[in-house]
């Protein structure tokens, strides 16, 4: 039988024994009540608790099974699990009318089953993160059973060089030139992050101070939206205008001056990223700076000050810590941006000052080590996972710092909308 | 003291200066802000719109026995290199289906080569001067015109520009949504349910709160990670297929959802549940008679942005391997596929000015449909929303 068959049965087979359940558990909850017994449920609450008791064991029996399949390699032959499922359901449906009794709190039951299915969910999202963790971690520490991780994080060369074929058994003979040193791909990350911040701290607090000081409601109600805008276009997108506008623009820009800038030069990509996260900063500087209390601003403008001397001296470094924590936020969002890099900067580990150069990015290095056509467990395949270790780590360290600054703020002026 | 009255009413004069210093400067920064937006979407639009009209030309087209064996010779000869090859090539497959064609010589319009879509468009092209030639006289006799490019919109990915379009990734991100969909609007409406009606405040819950912000927080390509090390290595599932990619995305999306679900959640009053608790309902049956229904618009607001994020998203996809050449539209979750952003990617890196234009034009439909599902979720916000 087609895998699609079997599944098809295993749904009809589940949903027939929650229908069967269902009314056979109603019917008898209402016979026993129309004996006259009192019961602590409705009737439909016994019903629900004999679908679950007998389709729900049989979907837990389908679920173990696909697990079973896909990790452990066990072969289950389709007609083996249906009549398992089918045997589970029967099983579970007689022990389920069996309690439908006038003292068994069957919404009760119903009840705690809910709570575990709830907790289960809830599970799911501390299982991803583990599930990063432990994926990264454990891919990482093969690569640094092959490398080191001294050289690793001090290492100036990053040319994987024939990796590959040692893996694929093939480097005989061949001494192996891989050279792991990713510090010229810190070197560009920093890089472009850092012309990335220069565009955004600036345009962002200022577009930040005037939405939230100066502009007429109307303005801001516009504005807004509008810059979210430029938070909502995907990346893929920013990285094409990077490349095919902005690129080529900056480099016939600086030819006429005699400077020779490269197509893949890392401004562009820099200033793209700078603008795609402005909103990041706009939006959550504009919350804090509304929301520092009113009373410090009219007690300054009491003292005389102007509105200007009013927020540069007193809303801004009442701000400062959510400013600062918006800045970090937008920060770890530029280290791990990755489409407008593999699209715009270059792929040559470049350890250079100059951002006109093409210089590449830990982002890059990762998607063009799992892009090409090297065996997994090569070097260079296992690199991408020590370099998304760098990146886990370094991007969980900003949000956490950023995290306790916001929440400083918030207790400092009781600001709840934050 | 040593200011007089006056010296302050002078310094008063460039204080006040300063203050509408700031102010022009601070509008300045939101008027570069929404420059660059117009400046950007104008520049999709010029690159993009020629993608929509795709050359064509009037021919005497001949369907003989010869034809069917040599394609070519359906043709005439001075025209042969200005149609599309894609085109002669599907020709036998056609005289196959409809044989009433057979011996017939039809006048009809033909998909042309993209170099002559090229120089209809006045871009450069590789044409030669006796080409260019043919093709002005058939210019001047209307039997080579631009029309509207159906093939952009009906077929997949190819190696010849004039037949690349973006169906089958189309296909691809509507099912790979689907599978975030079905995964992460259960489990994020569920997580957020249990953490705002259900949870006691202690440890464990504040493990889960401070968990889900940092996983919002991510990068992106790192969910790749995780979906190439965990679905593909691990549970052995198909790789470039909408199943792994719809589950990565849909792990991304999760935060999302829970967050907007958990602060829907929390406007619903609490004398709602009160009154429900009071006439004896059990928590799931006021969660699911009254929170759950009252808050509805604003999950499924949530649930539509964090839908259109998930949509536009491109790295994960590509480290899972749905980058890759799909002609064809993939008609189940484990088939390989492609999805839109990494179609685009994929024409982006090509150099013919003709991926450029379907390049852009590919972006103009991605924006079209993310604005089209936010400003769904705007009206939906706008037109149930309700102040308690």
């Amino acid at each position: 039988m087609q895998t699609q068959q079997i599944f098809l049965f295993f749904i009809g087979i589940v949903a027939l024994a929650g229908l069967v359940a269902f009314f056979s558990g109603r019917s008898k909850a209402q016979r026993v009540r129309a004996s006259g017994a009192e019961m602590y449920a409705q009737p439909d609450q016994y019903g629900w608790f004999t679908a679950i008791s007998s389709a729900g064991p049989a979907l837990l029996v389908g679920l173990a099974a696909v697990v079973a399949i896909a990790t452990a390699d066990i072969d289950i032959e389709g007609m083996q699990l249906l009549i398992a499922s089918l045997v589970v359901a029967a099983v579970g449906l007689v022990i389920g009318l069996a309690l439908v009794k006038p003292d068994f709190h069957a919404r009760n039951a119903i009840e705690t089953l809910i709570r575990y299915v709830l907790i289960g969910a809830a599970m799911i999202s501390i299982v991803t993160t583990f599930g990063i963790l432990v994926s990264i971690i454990f891919e990482a520490i093969r690569f640094f059973q092959m490398e080191s991780f001294w050289t690793f994080i001090t290492g100036t060369t990053w040319d994987p060089g024939n990796s590959f074929q040692m893996a694929a058994g093939r480097g005989e003979g061949v001494e192996s030139t891989a050279n792991f040193g990713a510090v010229p791909l810190f070197a560009g990350t920093f890089m472009i992050t850092l012309i990335a911040m220069l565009v955004a701290i600036p345009i962002g607090l200022l577009a930040a101070v005037y939405m939230a000081e100066f502009a007429p409601e109307s303005v801001r109600t516009v504005a807004k939206p509008v810059l979210e805008v430029l938070a909502g276009i995907p990346t893929v997108v920013y990285g094409f205008f990077a490349a095919i506008t902005v690129a080529p623009l900056i480099v016939d820009i600086f030819s006429p001056l005699g400077i020779e800038a490269s197509y893949n030069n890392a401004l562009a990509p820099g200033l793209v990223m700078g603008i795609m996260i402005i909103p990041f900063i706009s939006s959550l500087s504009d919350d804090v700076i509304t929301s520092v209390p009113d009373t410090m601003r009219q007690g300054s403008l009491a003292l005389g000050m102007t509105h200007g001397e009013t927020i540069r001296n007193v809303i801004l470094p009442a701000a400062l810590p959510g400013i600062i924590s918006a800045s970090l936020l937008a920060m770890s969002r530029a280290l791990g941006e990755t489409m407008i890099v593999v699209m715009a900067a270059g792929m040559r580990p470049n350890l250079t000052a100059n951002p006109l150069e093409d210089m590449t990015t830990v982002t890059v290095r990762i998607v063009a080590a799992l892009t090409g056509d090297q065996e997994f467990a090569s070097a260079e395949t296992l690199s991408a996972f020590a370099l998304g270790l760098v990146l886990f780590v370094v991007t969980l360290l900003l949000n956490m710092v950023s995290v306790v600054l916001i929440r400083r703020f918030r207790e400092k002026y009781s600001a709840n909308n934050l | 003291m040593s200011h007089s009255f006056d010296d302050i009413s002078a310094q008063l004069k460039g204080r006040h200066r300063r203050t509408k210093r700031l102010k022009f400067m601070s509008m300045g920064a939101l008027a570069l802000a929404a420059t660059f937006l117009v400046v950007f979407i104008g520049d999709m639009v010029m690159r993009g719109y020629p993608a929509f009209q795709q050359a064509e030309l009037h021919v005497p087209v001949t369907y003989s026995e010869q034809s069917q064996e040599i394609p070519l010779a359906a043709v005439e000869e001075d025209v042969r290199d200005l149609v599309s090859r894609g085109w002669l090539r599907q020709l036998p497959r056609d005289m196959a289906a409809d044989a009433s064609l057979m011996g017939q010589t039809i006048d009809r319009w033909v998909i042309a080569d993209d170099q002559v879509d090229q120089y209809l468009k006045g871009h450069k092209s590789h044409l030669k001067p006796k080409q260019t030639a043919v093709l002005d006289r058939m210019i001047e006799n209307g039997t080579a015109e631009l029309k509207f490019n159906i093939n952009f919109f009906t077929t997949g990915d190819s190696k010849l520009p004039e037949y690349a379009g973006i169906w089958s990734a189309a296909m691809g991100t509507i099912l790979t949504l689907l599978v975030t969909l079905a995964f992460a609007f259960p489990v994020g409406v569920l997580t957020a349910v249990y953490l705002e009606e259900f949870a006691p405040d202690n440890r464990f819950t504040q493990a889960i709160e401070i968990n889900i912000n940092n996983l919002a927080a991510v990068p992106s390509i790192l969910f790749g990670l995780l979906g190439l090390a965990i679905f593909i290595n691990f549970f052995g599932m198909p790789r470039s297929s909408p199943l792994v990619g719809g589950l990565t995305l849909g792990l991304m999306t999760l935060p999302v959802i829970i967050i907007t679900t958990r602060s829907a959640l929390r406007s619903v009053p609490d004398t709602i549940r009160q009154a429900a608790f009071g006439v004896g309902c059990s928590r799931w049956q006021v969660v699911r008679d009254h929170v759950l229904p009252l808050s509805l618009p604003g999950i499924l607001t949530g649930s539509i942005i964090g839908l259109a994020q998930a949509m536009g998203e491109t790295a994960p996809l590509i480290i899972v391997g749905m980058v890759a050449f799909i002609p064809d539209a993939p008609t189940a979750i484990t088939q390989a596929a492609t999805v839109l952003p990494a179609q685009i990617f994929t024409w982006a890196g090509e150099p013919e000015q003709a991926y450029v234009e379907r390049t852009a034009a590919g972006i103009l439909v991605l924006l079209s449909v993310l604005i089209l599902l936010n400003a769904a979720a705007v009206m939906l916000r706008k037109k149930f929303e309700r102040r308690w």
